[in-house]
Protein backbone atom coordinates (compact mmCIF):
# COMPACT_ATOMS: atom_id res chain seq x y z
CA UNK A 1 0.00 0.00 0.00
CA UNK A 2 1.81 3.59 -0.78
CA UNK A 3 1.61 5.26 2.29
CA UNK A 4 0.14 8.82 2.16
CA UNK A 5 1.45 10.98 4.90
CA UNK A 6 -1.72 12.50 5.57
CA UNK A 7 -3.65 9.49 6.26
CA UNK A 8 -0.51 7.64 8.00
CA UNK A 9 1.00 10.67 9.82
CA UNK A 10 -0.99 10.75 13.23
CA UNK A 11 -0.64 6.41 13.41
CA UNK A 12 2.00 4.66 14.90
CA UNK A 13 5.12 3.63 12.46
CA UNK A 14 3.88 0.02 12.51
CA UNK A 15 1.01 0.53 10.55
CA UNK A 16 3.16 0.67 7.23
CA UNK A 17 2.70 -3.09 7.73
CA UNK A 18 -0.96 -3.32 8.31
CA UNK A 19 -3.50 -4.42 5.75
CA UNK A 20 -3.10 -4.19 1.83
CA UNK A 21 -5.55 -3.52 -0.97
CA UNK A 22 -5.95 -7.20 -1.52
CA UNK A 23 -7.57 -8.28 1.67
CA UNK A 24 -11.33 -7.58 1.66
CA UNK A 25 -11.24 -8.96 -2.33
CA UNK A 26 -8.90 -12.22 -0.81
CA UNK A 27 -11.95 -12.14 2.36
CA UNK A 28 -15.17 -12.11 0.00
CA UNK A 29 -13.74 -14.63 -2.59
CA UNK A 30 -13.07 -17.00 1.44
CA UNK A 31 -16.58 -16.50 2.08
CA UNK A 32 -17.98 -17.47 -0.56
CA UNK A 33 -16.04 -20.42 -1.91
CA UNK A 34 -16.28 -21.49 1.40
CA UNK A 35 -20.22 -20.67 1.53
CA UNK A 36 -20.11 -22.77 -2.02
CA UNK A 37 -18.84 -25.72 0.00
CA UNK A 38 -21.19 -25.74 2.73
CA UNK A 39 -23.92 -25.03 0.37
CA UNK A 40 -22.99 -28.59 -1.15
CA UNK A 41 -23.33 -30.38 2.31
CA UNK A 42 -27.08 -28.30 3.15
CA UNK A 43 -28.36 -29.23 0.08
CA UNK A 44 -27.50 -33.02 0.40
CA UNK A 45 -28.77 -32.89 4.14
CA UNK A 46 -32.05 -31.17 2.72
CA UNK A 47 -32.92 -34.20 0.06
CA UNK A 48 -31.94 -36.77 2.96
CA UNK A 49 -34.18 -35.35 5.33
CA UNK A 50 -36.66 -34.47 2.83
CA UNK A 51 -36.47 -38.19 1.84
CA UNK A 52 -36.65 -39.86 5.79
CA UNK A 53 -39.58 -37.33 6.78
CA UNK A 54 -41.72 -38.18 3.49
CA UNK A 55 -41.20 -42.03 3.71
CA UNK A 56 -41.83 -42.30 7.24
CA UNK A 57 -45.48 -42.83 7.55
CA UNK A 58 -45.03 -45.28 5.12
CA UNK A 59 -42.22 -47.28 6.98
CA UNK A 60 -44.31 -47.16 10.18
CA UNK A 61 -47.25 -48.00 8.84
CA UNK A 62 -47.80 -51.87 9.28
CA UNK A 63 -48.44 -53.81 6.13
CA UNK A 64 -52.03 -55.01 6.35
CA UNK A 65 -52.84 -51.36 6.31
CA UNK A 66 -50.34 -49.98 3.72
CA UNK A 67 -52.11 -52.96 1.20
CA UNK A 68 -55.53 -51.19 2.30
CA UNK A 69 -54.51 -47.69 1.24
CA UNK A 70 -52.03 -48.15 -1.07
CA UNK A 71 -53.17 -49.73 -4.94
CA UNK A 72 -50.32 -50.93 -5.88
CA UNK A 73 -48.65 -52.93 -2.64
CA UNK A 74 -50.38 -56.05 -2.63
CA UNK A 75 -48.45 -58.02 0.70
CA UNK A 76 -50.95 -60.95 -0.06
CA UNK A 77 -49.03 -60.92 -3.34
CA UNK A 78 -45.74 -61.28 -1.97
CA UNK A 79 -45.68 -57.30 -2.92
CA UNK A 80 -45.35 -55.50 0.47
CA UNK A 81 -43.36 -52.38 0.13
CA UNK A 82 -40.21 -54.24 1.27
CA UNK A 83 -40.28 -56.76 -1.15
CA UNK A 84 -41.21 -53.92 -3.60
CA UNK A 85 -38.03 -52.27 -2.81
CA UNK A 86 -36.49 -55.29 -3.22
CA UNK A 87 -37.48 -56.61 -6.49
CA UNK A 88 -36.87 -52.84 -7.68
CA UNK A 89 -33.52 -53.00 -6.46
CA UNK A 90 -32.42 -55.82 -7.85
CA UNK A 91 -33.76 -54.53 -11.38
CA UNK A 92 -32.02 -51.15 -11.27
CA UNK A 93 -29.03 -53.29 -10.10
CA UNK A 94 -29.43 -55.61 -12.95
CA UNK A 95 -29.80 -53.49 -15.59
CA UNK A 96 -27.40 -51.01 -14.48
CA UNK A 97 -24.68 -54.12 -14.49
CA UNK A 98 -25.97 -55.00 -17.73
CA UNK A 99 -25.18 -51.52 -18.89
CA UNK A 100 -21.85 -51.48 -17.34
CA UNK A 101 -20.34 -54.36 -18.57
CA UNK A 102 -21.31 -53.21 -21.92
CA UNK A 103 -20.13 -49.90 -22.17
CA UNK A 104 -16.95 -49.98 -19.88
CA UNK A 105 -14.64 -51.75 -22.28
CA UNK A 106 -16.34 -50.00 -25.41
CA UNK A 107 -15.55 -47.02 -23.61
CA UNK A 108 -11.68 -47.43 -22.79
CA UNK A 109 -10.88 -48.83 -26.00
CA UNK A 110 -12.91 -45.56 -27.72
CA UNK A 111 -10.55 -43.75 -24.83
CA UNK A 112 -7.58 -44.92 -25.54
CA UNK A 113 -8.09 -44.95 -29.56
CA UNK A 114 -8.67 -41.46 -29.30
CA UNK A 115 -5.99 -40.35 -26.63
CA UNK A 116 -3.03 -42.94 -27.92
CA UNK A 117 -3.89 -44.21 -31.19
CA UNK A 118 -5.91 -42.37 -33.78
CA UNK A 119 -4.03 -39.43 -35.54
CA UNK A 120 -4.79 -35.97 -34.33
CA UNK A 121 -7.92 -35.26 -36.80
CA UNK A 122 -9.67 -38.02 -36.76
CA UNK A 123 -9.32 -38.21 -33.01
CA UNK A 124 -10.86 -34.42 -32.45
CA UNK A 125 -13.72 -35.79 -34.46
CA UNK A 126 -14.40 -38.90 -32.86
CA UNK A 127 -14.13 -36.85 -29.10
CA UNK A 128 -16.81 -34.41 -31.00
CA UNK A 129 -19.18 -37.26 -32.03
CA UNK A 130 -18.94 -38.84 -28.48
CA UNK A 131 -19.53 -35.63 -26.65
CA UNK A 132 -22.45 -35.11 -28.77
CA UNK A 133 -24.18 -38.88 -28.18
CA UNK A 134 -24.24 -37.41 -24.45
CA UNK A 135 -26.02 -34.57 -25.32
CA UNK A 136 -28.83 -36.56 -26.60
CA UNK A 137 -31.98 -36.65 -24.15
CA UNK A 138 -32.97 -39.78 -22.62
CA UNK A 139 -36.63 -39.41 -23.95
CA UNK A 140 -35.05 -40.35 -27.76
CA UNK A 141 -33.10 -42.95 -26.88
CA UNK A 142 -35.99 -44.66 -25.37
CA UNK A 143 -38.10 -43.84 -28.45
CA UNK A 144 -34.93 -45.25 -30.64
CA UNK A 145 -34.53 -48.21 -28.35
CA UNK A 146 -38.54 -49.58 -28.76
CA UNK A 147 -38.60 -48.54 -32.87
CA UNK A 148 -35.23 -49.55 -33.63
CA UNK A 149 -33.20 -51.29 -31.33
CA UNK A 150 -35.84 -53.94 -30.03
CA UNK A 151 -37.06 -55.39 -33.40
CA UNK A 152 -33.24 -55.45 -34.64
CA UNK A 153 -32.08 -57.23 -31.07
CA UNK A 154 -35.10 -59.59 -31.08
CA UNK A 155 -33.39 -62.28 -33.46
CA UNK A 156 -29.85 -62.20 -31.44
CA UNK A 157 -32.09 -62.73 -28.14
CA UNK A 158 -33.70 -65.85 -29.71
CA UNK A 159 -30.96 -66.81 -31.07
CA UNK A 160 -28.97 -66.70 -27.67
CA UNK A 161 -31.47 -68.82 -26.06
CA UNK A 162 -31.58 -71.44 -28.54
CA UNK A 163 -28.01 -71.89 -28.19
CA UNK A 164 -27.02 -70.52 -24.47
CA UNK A 165 -30.56 -71.11 -23.04
CA UNK A 166 -29.39 -73.87 -20.66
CA UNK A 167 -27.25 -70.38 -18.68
CA UNK A 168 -30.28 -69.45 -16.75
CA UNK A 169 -29.25 -65.67 -17.80
CA UNK A 170 -30.15 -66.39 -21.21
CA UNK A 171 -32.88 -68.83 -20.79
CA UNK A 172 -35.79 -68.42 -23.26
CA UNK A 173 -39.65 -67.02 -22.08
CA UNK A 174 -41.80 -70.21 -20.84
CA UNK A 175 -43.34 -71.63 -24.05
CA UNK A 176 -46.08 -69.46 -25.42
CA UNK A 177 -44.50 -66.59 -24.69
CA UNK A 178 -42.98 -64.73 -27.27
CA UNK A 179 -39.73 -62.99 -27.76
CA UNK A 180 -40.99 -59.46 -27.83
CA UNK A 181 -37.11 -57.84 -26.74
CA UNK A 182 -38.47 -55.64 -24.31
CA UNK A 183 -36.88 -57.41 -21.77
CA UNK A 184 -34.01 -56.33 -19.20
CA UNK A 185 -30.79 -56.67 -21.86
CA UNK A 186 -32.09 -54.10 -24.16
CA UNK A 187 -33.14 -51.60 -21.35
CA UNK A 188 -29.32 -52.62 -20.30
CA UNK A 189 -27.83 -52.05 -23.89
CA UNK A 190 -29.55 -48.62 -24.21
CA UNK A 191 -28.30 -47.48 -20.70
CA UNK A 192 -25.02 -48.70 -22.13
CA UNK A 193 -25.39 -46.62 -25.14
CA UNK A 194 -26.36 -43.91 -22.58
CA UNK A 195 -23.27 -44.38 -20.51
CA UNK A 196 -20.41 -44.76 -22.90
CA UNK A 197 -20.50 -41.06 -23.52
CA UNK A 198 -19.19 -40.27 -20.37
CA UNK A 199 -17.41 -42.94 -18.97
CA UNK A 200 -15.53 -42.03 -22.56
CA UNK A 201 -15.11 -38.42 -22.12
CA UNK A 202 -13.58 -38.99 -18.12
CA UNK A 203 -11.40 -42.02 -19.13
CA UNK A 204 -10.05 -40.27 -22.33
CA UNK A 205 -9.41 -36.89 -19.96
CA UNK A 206 -7.05 -39.32 -17.19
CA UNK A 207 -5.31 -40.94 -20.24
CA UNK A 208 -4.39 -37.81 -21.66
CA UNK A 209 -2.47 -36.96 -18.50
CA UNK A 210 -0.85 -40.04 -18.13
CA UNK A 211 2.91 -38.00 -17.92
CA UNK A 212 5.24 -38.27 -21.22
CA UNK A 213 7.90 -39.20 -19.17
CA UNK A 214 6.21 -42.96 -18.00
CA UNK A 215 5.20 -43.36 -21.49
CA UNK A 216 9.04 -43.06 -23.18
CA UNK A 217 10.14 -45.01 -19.69
CA UNK A 218 8.32 -47.99 -21.53
CA UNK A 219 8.50 -47.16 -25.03
CA UNK A 220 12.43 -47.17 -24.52
CA UNK A 221 12.99 -50.19 -22.95
CA UNK A 222 11.14 -51.81 -25.86
CA UNK A 223 7.50 -51.85 -24.93
CA UNK A 224 5.12 -51.73 -27.81
CA UNK A 225 2.27 -49.48 -27.85
CA UNK A 226 -0.18 -51.78 -25.98
CA UNK A 227 2.49 -53.03 -23.17
CA UNK A 228 3.17 -49.20 -22.66
CA UNK A 229 -0.41 -48.89 -22.58
CA UNK A 230 -0.57 -51.37 -19.98
CA UNK A 231 2.83 -50.29 -17.80
CA UNK A 232 2.31 -46.82 -17.95
CA UNK A 233 -1.28 -45.40 -18.86
CA UNK A 234 -3.57 -47.97 -17.23
CA UNK A 235 -1.95 -47.85 -13.69
CA UNK A 236 -1.96 -43.60 -14.12
CA UNK A 237 -5.79 -43.77 -15.29
CA UNK A 238 -6.78 -46.60 -12.96
CA UNK A 239 -8.65 -44.42 -10.52
CA UNK A 240 -9.65 -42.12 -13.04
CA UNK A 241 -11.34 -45.52 -14.76
CA UNK A 242 -13.08 -46.32 -11.41
CA UNK A 243 -14.31 -42.96 -11.23
CA UNK A 244 -15.41 -42.81 -14.67
CA UNK A 245 -17.49 -46.45 -14.32
CA UNK A 246 -18.79 -44.84 -10.97
CA UNK A 247 -20.59 -42.05 -13.01
CA UNK A 248 -21.84 -44.01 -15.45
CA UNK A 249 -23.06 -46.74 -13.41
CA UNK A 250 -24.61 -43.23 -11.24
CA UNK A 251 -26.51 -42.13 -14.46
CA UNK A 252 -27.59 -45.51 -15.06
CA UNK A 253 -28.75 -46.45 -11.89
CA UNK A 254 -30.38 -42.93 -12.02
CA UNK A 255 -32.11 -43.18 -15.87
CA UNK A 256 -36.11 -43.32 -15.92
CA UNK A 257 -37.49 -42.49 -19.45
CA UNK A 258 -35.17 -44.92 -21.25
CA UNK A 259 -35.88 -47.96 -19.07
CA UNK A 260 -39.53 -47.07 -18.37
CA UNK A 261 -40.14 -46.91 -22.15
CA UNK A 262 -38.44 -50.24 -23.59
CA UNK A 263 -39.07 -52.84 -20.45
CA UNK A 264 -42.33 -54.69 -19.88
CA UNK A 265 -42.03 -54.13 -16.25
CA UNK A 266 -42.42 -57.24 -13.54
CA UNK A 267 -41.38 -57.46 -10.05
CA UNK A 268 -39.61 -60.35 -9.76
CA UNK A 269 -35.89 -61.74 -8.41
CA UNK A 270 -35.35 -63.41 -11.63
CA UNK A 271 -32.10 -63.92 -13.58
CA UNK A 272 -34.05 -64.03 -17.19
CA UNK A 273 -33.02 -60.97 -18.34
CA UNK A 274 -34.18 -62.20 -22.23
CA UNK A 275 -37.80 -62.98 -20.52
CA UNK A 276 -40.27 -59.70 -20.80
CA UNK A 277 -42.68 -58.93 -17.22
CA UNK A 278 -39.48 -60.13 -14.61
CA UNK A 279 -37.78 -56.74 -13.35
CA UNK A 280 -38.13 -52.92 -12.89
CA UNK A 281 -36.22 -50.60 -11.95
CA UNK A 282 -36.90 -47.79 -9.17
CA UNK A 283 -36.93 -44.57 -11.00
CA UNK A 284 -38.68 -46.04 -13.82
CA UNK A 285 -40.91 -47.45 -11.17
CA UNK A 286 -41.86 -44.13 -9.37
CA UNK A 287 -42.48 -42.85 -12.54
CA UNK A 288 -44.95 -44.57 -13.35
CA UNK A 289 -47.25 -45.13 -10.03
CA UNK A 290 -46.61 -41.45 -8.92
CA UNK A 291 -49.45 -39.88 -11.27
CA UNK A 292 -52.06 -41.77 -9.40
CA UNK A 293 -50.80 -42.38 -5.91
CA UNK A 294 -52.67 -40.69 -3.32
CA UNK A 295 -50.88 -39.50 0.04
CA UNK A 296 -49.94 -43.03 1.77
CA UNK A 297 -48.95 -44.10 -2.33
CA UNK A 298 -46.41 -41.13 -2.81
CA UNK A 299 -45.35 -42.11 0.91
CA UNK A 300 -44.16 -45.36 -0.47
CA UNK A 301 -42.72 -44.29 -3.32
CA UNK A 302 -40.16 -41.46 -1.75
CA UNK A 303 -39.49 -45.03 0.45
CA UNK A 304 -38.33 -46.42 -2.75
CA UNK A 305 -36.44 -43.32 -3.56
CA UNK A 306 -34.66 -43.19 -0.24
CA UNK A 307 -33.17 -46.49 -1.22
CA UNK A 308 -32.16 -45.56 -4.49
CA UNK A 309 -30.06 -43.24 -2.87
CA UNK A 310 -28.60 -45.60 -0.21
CA UNK A 311 -27.25 -47.63 -3.03
CA UNK A 312 -25.83 -44.93 -4.94
CA UNK A 313 -24.02 -43.76 -1.70
CA UNK A 314 -22.87 -47.21 -1.48
CA UNK A 315 -21.76 -47.23 -4.64
CA UNK A 316 -19.52 -44.02 -4.34
CA UNK A 317 -18.16 -45.17 -1.27
CA UNK A 318 -17.76 -48.62 -2.67
CA UNK A 319 -15.75 -46.26 -5.73
CA UNK A 320 -13.73 -44.29 -2.76
CA UNK A 321 -12.56 -47.46 -1.20
CA UNK A 322 -11.37 -48.78 -4.37
CA UNK A 323 -9.40 -45.95 -5.64
CA UNK A 324 -8.09 -45.49 -2.04
CA UNK A 325 -6.94 -48.73 -1.70
CA UNK A 326 -3.50 -48.68 -3.43
CA UNK A 327 -2.48 -44.81 -2.65
CA UNK A 328 0.54 -45.46 -1.86
CA UNK A 329 1.30 -47.07 -5.62
CA UNK A 330 -0.80 -44.19 -7.42
CA UNK A 331 0.41 -42.36 -10.27
CA UNK A 332 -0.59 -39.20 -8.20
CA UNK A 333 2.93 -39.39 -6.03
CA UNK B 1 27.43 -56.41 -25.16
CA UNK B 2 28.75 -53.20 -26.37
CA UNK B 3 28.33 -52.30 -29.64
CA UNK B 4 30.01 -49.47 -31.89
CA UNK B 5 27.99 -46.89 -33.48
CA UNK B 6 28.61 -44.97 -36.77
CA UNK B 7 26.20 -42.03 -37.74
CA UNK B 8 26.33 -40.96 -41.66
CA UNK B 9 24.77 -37.99 -42.92
CA UNK B 10 22.29 -38.22 -40.64
CA UNK B 11 19.46 -35.23 -40.86
CA UNK B 12 16.74 -35.19 -38.17
CA UNK B 13 13.33 -33.70 -39.01
CA UNK B 14 10.16 -32.21 -36.82
CA UNK B 15 7.66 -32.78 -39.61
CA UNK B 16 9.57 -29.88 -42.19
CA UNK B 17 11.84 -28.51 -39.93
CA UNK B 18 15.42 -29.71 -39.84
CA UNK B 19 16.19 -30.20 -36.46
CA UNK B 20 19.99 -31.32 -37.08
CA UNK B 21 21.66 -31.25 -40.09
CA UNK B 22 24.28 -33.90 -42.01
CA UNK B 23 25.76 -35.47 -38.60
CA UNK B 24 28.47 -38.03 -39.47
CA UNK B 25 30.43 -39.59 -36.59
CA UNK B 26 31.50 -42.76 -34.60
CA UNK B 27 30.85 -43.69 -31.39
CA UNK B 28 33.44 -46.17 -29.92
CA UNK B 29 31.86 -48.99 -27.89
CA UNK B 30 32.90 -49.65 -24.32
CA UNK B 31 33.74 -45.54 -23.56
CA UNK B 32 31.85 -43.11 -22.89
CA UNK B 33 30.96 -40.31 -25.53
CA UNK B 34 29.63 -37.07 -24.26
CA UNK B 35 27.48 -34.91 -26.17
CA UNK B 36 28.04 -31.19 -24.96
CA UNK B 37 26.41 -28.15 -26.69
CA UNK B 38 24.16 -24.99 -25.37
CA UNK B 39 20.38 -26.14 -25.30
CA UNK B 40 18.42 -26.28 -28.11
CA UNK B 41 21.45 -27.37 -30.24
CA UNK B 42 19.68 -30.94 -30.76
CA UNK B 43 22.15 -33.04 -28.95
CA UNK B 44 19.12 -34.78 -27.05
CA UNK B 45 17.15 -34.91 -30.12
CA UNK B 46 20.23 -36.79 -32.09
CA UNK B 47 20.50 -38.67 -28.86
CA UNK B 48 16.90 -39.97 -29.12
CA UNK B 49 17.58 -40.87 -33.26
CA UNK B 50 19.94 -43.84 -31.51
CA UNK B 51 17.14 -45.73 -30.12
CA UNK B 52 14.43 -44.36 -32.43
CA UNK B 53 12.77 -42.63 -29.51
CA UNK B 54 13.09 -39.65 -31.87
CA UNK B 55 10.22 -41.15 -33.96
CA UNK B 56 8.06 -41.21 -30.79
CA UNK B 57 7.14 -37.92 -31.01
CA UNK B 58 4.60 -37.25 -34.03
CA UNK B 59 6.40 -36.23 -37.26
CA UNK B 60 9.73 -37.13 -36.05
CA UNK B 61 11.91 -38.53 -38.80
CA UNK B 62 15.47 -38.74 -39.94
CA UNK B 63 17.06 -38.92 -43.05
CA UNK B 64 20.65 -40.95 -43.33
CA UNK B 65 22.06 -43.85 -41.92
CA UNK B 66 22.81 -44.99 -38.07
CA UNK B 67 24.94 -48.47 -38.12
CA UNK B 68 25.90 -50.79 -35.05
CA UNK B 69 28.06 -53.07 -35.70
CA UNK B 70 27.21 -52.24 -39.13
CA UNK B 71 23.19 -52.91 -39.25
CA UNK B 72 21.28 -50.02 -40.30
CA UNK B 73 18.62 -48.72 -37.44
CA UNK B 74 16.70 -47.36 -40.06
CA UNK B 75 16.73 -50.34 -42.41
CA UNK B 76 13.74 -51.68 -43.96
CA UNK B 77 13.56 -55.05 -42.30
CA UNK B 78 14.22 -53.09 -38.56
CA UNK B 79 11.53 -52.84 -35.37
CA UNK B 80 12.41 -50.37 -33.60
CA UNK B 81 10.04 -52.01 -30.24
CA UNK B 82 13.22 -54.26 -31.01
CA UNK B 83 16.04 -51.42 -31.04
CA UNK B 84 14.94 -50.23 -28.00
CA UNK B 85 15.21 -53.41 -26.56
CA UNK B 86 18.80 -53.15 -27.57
CA UNK B 87 19.94 -50.17 -27.07
CA UNK B 88 18.82 -48.57 -23.34
CA UNK B 89 17.66 -45.51 -22.31
CA UNK B 90 17.98 -43.01 -19.08
CA UNK B 91 16.15 -39.73 -18.92
CA UNK B 92 16.83 -36.39 -17.54
CA UNK B 93 14.05 -37.07 -14.91
CA UNK B 94 13.73 -39.95 -13.24
CA UNK B 95 11.24 -41.73 -14.36
CA UNK B 96 10.29 -45.20 -12.34
CA UNK B 97 7.03 -46.59 -12.66
CA UNK B 98 5.30 -45.24 -10.19
CA UNK B 99 2.53 -48.29 -9.27
CA UNK B 100 5.15 -50.89 -8.84
CA UNK B 101 7.83 -51.53 -6.77
CA UNK B 102 11.16 -51.24 -6.78
CA UNK B 103 12.04 -55.17 -7.65
CA UNK B 104 8.96 -54.96 -10.33
CA UNK B 105 10.77 -51.79 -11.87
CA UNK B 106 13.61 -53.10 -12.40
CA UNK B 107 12.07 -56.48 -13.74
CA UNK B 108 10.02 -54.25 -16.42
CA UNK B 109 11.84 -54.69 -19.09
CA UNK B 110 12.94 -57.46 -18.74
CA UNK B 111 9.45 -59.06 -18.45
CA UNK B 112 8.58 -57.62 -21.72
CA UNK B 113 10.40 -60.36 -23.23
CA UNK B 114 10.38 -63.17 -20.84
CA UNK B 115 7.06 -63.66 -19.80
CA UNK B 116 7.14 -65.86 -17.09
CA UNK B 117 10.72 -65.39 -15.21
CA UNK B 118 10.93 -68.10 -12.36
CA UNK B 119 11.14 -66.59 -8.97
CA UNK B 120 14.74 -66.72 -8.09
CA UNK B 121 16.09 -65.97 -11.72
CA UNK B 122 13.91 -62.71 -10.91
CA UNK B 123 15.29 -62.38 -7.15
CA UNK B 124 19.11 -62.61 -8.69
CA UNK B 125 18.32 -60.30 -11.93
CA UNK B 126 17.51 -57.55 -9.57
CA UNK B 127 19.88 -58.15 -7.12
CA UNK B 128 22.80 -58.02 -9.89
CA UNK B 129 20.90 -54.94 -11.71
CA UNK B 130 20.64 -52.92 -9.12
CA UNK B 131 24.12 -54.10 -7.67
CA UNK B 132 25.15 -53.14 -10.97
CA UNK B 133 23.78 -49.22 -10.43
CA UNK B 134 25.27 -49.12 -7.24
CA UNK B 135 21.59 -49.19 -5.65
CA UNK B 136 21.34 -52.47 -3.75
CA UNK B 137 22.89 -51.82 -0.52
CA UNK B 138 20.30 -48.95 -0.06
CA UNK B 139 17.52 -50.27 -1.22
CA UNK B 140 17.51 -54.43 -0.47
CA UNK B 141 15.35 -54.32 2.85
CA UNK B 142 12.67 -52.45 0.66
CA UNK B 143 12.19 -54.31 -2.61
CA UNK B 144 8.54 -54.17 -2.27
CA UNK B 145 8.32 -50.80 -1.16
CA UNK B 146 7.10 -48.09 -4.89
CA UNK B 147 9.79 -46.89 -6.62
CA UNK B 148 8.83 -43.32 -5.83
CA UNK B 149 9.38 -43.68 -2.19
CA UNK B 150 13.19 -43.32 -3.47
CA UNK B 151 15.14 -39.87 -3.18
CA UNK B 152 15.67 -37.93 -7.00
CA UNK B 153 19.13 -40.01 -6.97
CA UNK B 154 17.99 -43.11 -5.81
CA UNK B 155 15.21 -43.38 -8.69
CA UNK B 156 17.89 -42.03 -11.62
CA UNK B 157 19.45 -45.43 -10.00
CA UNK B 158 16.69 -47.52 -10.55
CA UNK B 159 16.11 -46.28 -13.95
CA UNK B 160 19.75 -46.98 -14.94
CA UNK B 161 18.98 -50.57 -12.73
CA UNK B 162 15.85 -50.82 -14.89
CA UNK B 163 18.16 -50.35 -18.27
CA UNK B 164 20.88 -52.61 -17.77
CA UNK B 165 18.35 -55.48 -16.62
CA UNK B 166 17.46 -55.95 -20.27
CA UNK B 167 21.17 -56.62 -21.00
CA UNK B 168 21.43 -53.71 -23.71
CA UNK B 169 24.18 -53.15 -26.04
CA UNK B 170 24.23 -49.44 -25.81
CA UNK B 171 23.33 -46.99 -22.51
CA UNK B 172 21.91 -43.73 -23.62
CA UNK B 173 21.85 -41.02 -21.20
CA UNK B 174 20.03 -37.55 -21.74
CA UNK B 175 21.04 -35.29 -19.20
CA UNK B 176 20.78 -37.84 -16.16
CA UNK B 177 22.41 -35.88 -13.50
CA UNK B 178 20.40 -32.57 -14.47
CA UNK B 179 17.22 -33.35 -11.73
CA UNK B 180 19.91 -34.09 -8.98
CA UNK B 181 21.94 -32.89 -6.05
CA UNK B 182 25.53 -32.73 -6.56
CA UNK B 183 26.28 -35.78 -3.90
CA UNK B 184 23.44 -37.88 -6.48
CA UNK B 185 25.48 -36.77 -9.35
CA UNK B 186 28.46 -37.88 -7.76
CA UNK B 187 27.11 -41.36 -7.35
CA UNK B 188 26.05 -41.27 -10.97
CA UNK B 189 28.88 -40.37 -12.39
CA UNK B 190 30.93 -43.16 -10.61
CA UNK B 191 28.44 -45.63 -11.62
CA UNK B 192 28.68 -44.34 -15.42
CA UNK B 193 32.44 -45.14 -15.15
CA UNK B 194 32.05 -48.37 -13.95
CA UNK B 195 29.40 -49.31 -16.19
CA UNK B 196 31.70 -48.73 -19.25
CA UNK B 197 33.55 -51.95 -18.83
CA UNK B 198 30.36 -53.37 -20.16
CA UNK B 199 28.36 -50.84 -22.23
CA UNK B 200 29.08 -48.53 -24.53
CA UNK B 201 27.56 -45.22 -23.71
CA UNK B 202 26.64 -42.26 -24.72
CA UNK B 203 25.48 -38.98 -22.41
CA UNK B 204 23.99 -35.82 -23.24
CA UNK B 205 24.73 -33.47 -20.64
CA UNK B 206 24.72 -29.25 -19.99
CA UNK B 207 27.76 -29.59 -17.32
CA UNK B 208 30.79 -29.00 -19.08
CA UNK B 209 32.82 -30.53 -15.80
CA UNK B 210 30.95 -33.34 -15.95
CA UNK B 211 31.57 -34.52 -19.63
CA UNK B 212 35.11 -33.76 -18.90
CA UNK B 213 35.20 -36.02 -15.84
CA UNK B 214 33.25 -38.83 -17.06
CA UNK B 215 33.72 -39.18 -20.69
CA UNK B 216 36.42 -40.58 -23.20
CA UNK B 217 35.20 -38.56 -26.56
CA UNK B 218 33.45 -35.52 -26.78
CA UNK B 219 31.39 -33.82 -29.53
CA UNK B 220 30.19 -30.24 -29.49
CA UNK B 221 27.04 -29.47 -31.10
CA UNK B 222 25.95 -25.98 -32.06
CA UNK B 223 23.26 -23.71 -33.57
CA UNK B 224 23.84 -20.54 -35.32
CA UNK B 225 20.33 -19.23 -34.15
CA UNK B 226 16.65 -20.26 -33.34
CA UNK B 227 14.79 -21.69 -36.29
CA UNK B 228 18.15 -22.46 -37.77
CA UNK B 229 19.75 -26.38 -37.45
CA UNK B 230 22.14 -28.06 -34.78
CA UNK B 231 25.37 -29.03 -36.26
CA UNK B 232 27.98 -31.13 -35.25
CA UNK B 233 31.06 -28.21 -34.75
CA UNK B 234 33.69 -30.79 -33.53
CA UNK B 235 34.67 -34.11 -32.11
CA UNK B 236 37.71 -35.44 -30.45
CA UNK B 237 39.09 -36.83 -26.86
CA UNK B 238 37.72 -35.43 -24.30
CA UNK B 239 40.68 -34.09 -22.66
CA UNK B 240 42.04 -32.70 -26.19
CA UNK B 241 38.82 -31.19 -26.55
CA UNK B 242 38.74 -29.45 -23.19
CA UNK B 243 42.53 -28.58 -23.67
CA UNK B 244 43.37 -27.54 -27.40
CA UNK B 245 39.92 -27.47 -29.35
CA UNK B 246 40.42 -26.68 -33.12
CA UNK B 247 37.61 -25.30 -33.46
CA UNK B 248 36.96 -21.07 -32.12
CA UNK B 249 32.78 -21.93 -31.50
CA UNK B 250 34.26 -24.63 -29.13
CA UNK B 251 36.36 -23.10 -27.35
CA UNK B 252 34.34 -19.88 -26.73
CA UNK B 253 31.80 -22.55 -25.73
CA UNK B 254 34.16 -24.46 -22.80
CA UNK B 255 35.45 -21.50 -21.73
CA UNK B 256 32.36 -20.19 -21.06
CA UNK B 257 31.92 -17.22 -23.12
CA UNK B 258 28.50 -18.29 -24.21
CA UNK B 259 25.87 -20.98 -24.13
Amino acid sequence: MTTTPSSTGSQPAGNDYGTHPGARANGIFKGMSTGAGVLILVTLAAVATFLLVEAWPAFIASPEDLGQEVSFIKPEDGQSLMEIIGYLIYGTVLMSLIALVIATPISIGIALFISHYAPRRLAQTLGYLIDLLAAVPSVVYGLWGVAVLVPFLNPFYQFLADYLGFIPLFAAPESGEIFTGRVAMSAGIVLAIMILPIITAVTREVFLQTPVLHEEAALAMGATRWEMVKMSVFPFARSGMVGATMLGLGRALGETMAVLMIISPGLTLSPYILQPNQHNTVAGYIALQFPEANAMGVSSLVAMGLALFVITLVVNMLARWVVSRRSEFSGAN
Amino acid sequence: MSKRIDINNLNVYYSQFLAVEDVSLSIEPKAVTAFIGPSGCGKSTFLRTLNRMHEVIPGGRVEGEVLIDGVDLYGKDVDPVTVRRHVGMVFQRPNPFPTMSIAENVLAGYRLNNKRVSNSDADDLVESSLRGANLWDEVKDRLNKPGSSLSGGQQQRLCIARAIAIKPDILLMDEPCSALDPISTLAIEDLITDLKDQYTIVIVTHNMQQAARVSDTTAFFNIAGTGKPGKLIEMNDTTTMFSTPSEKATEDYISGRFG
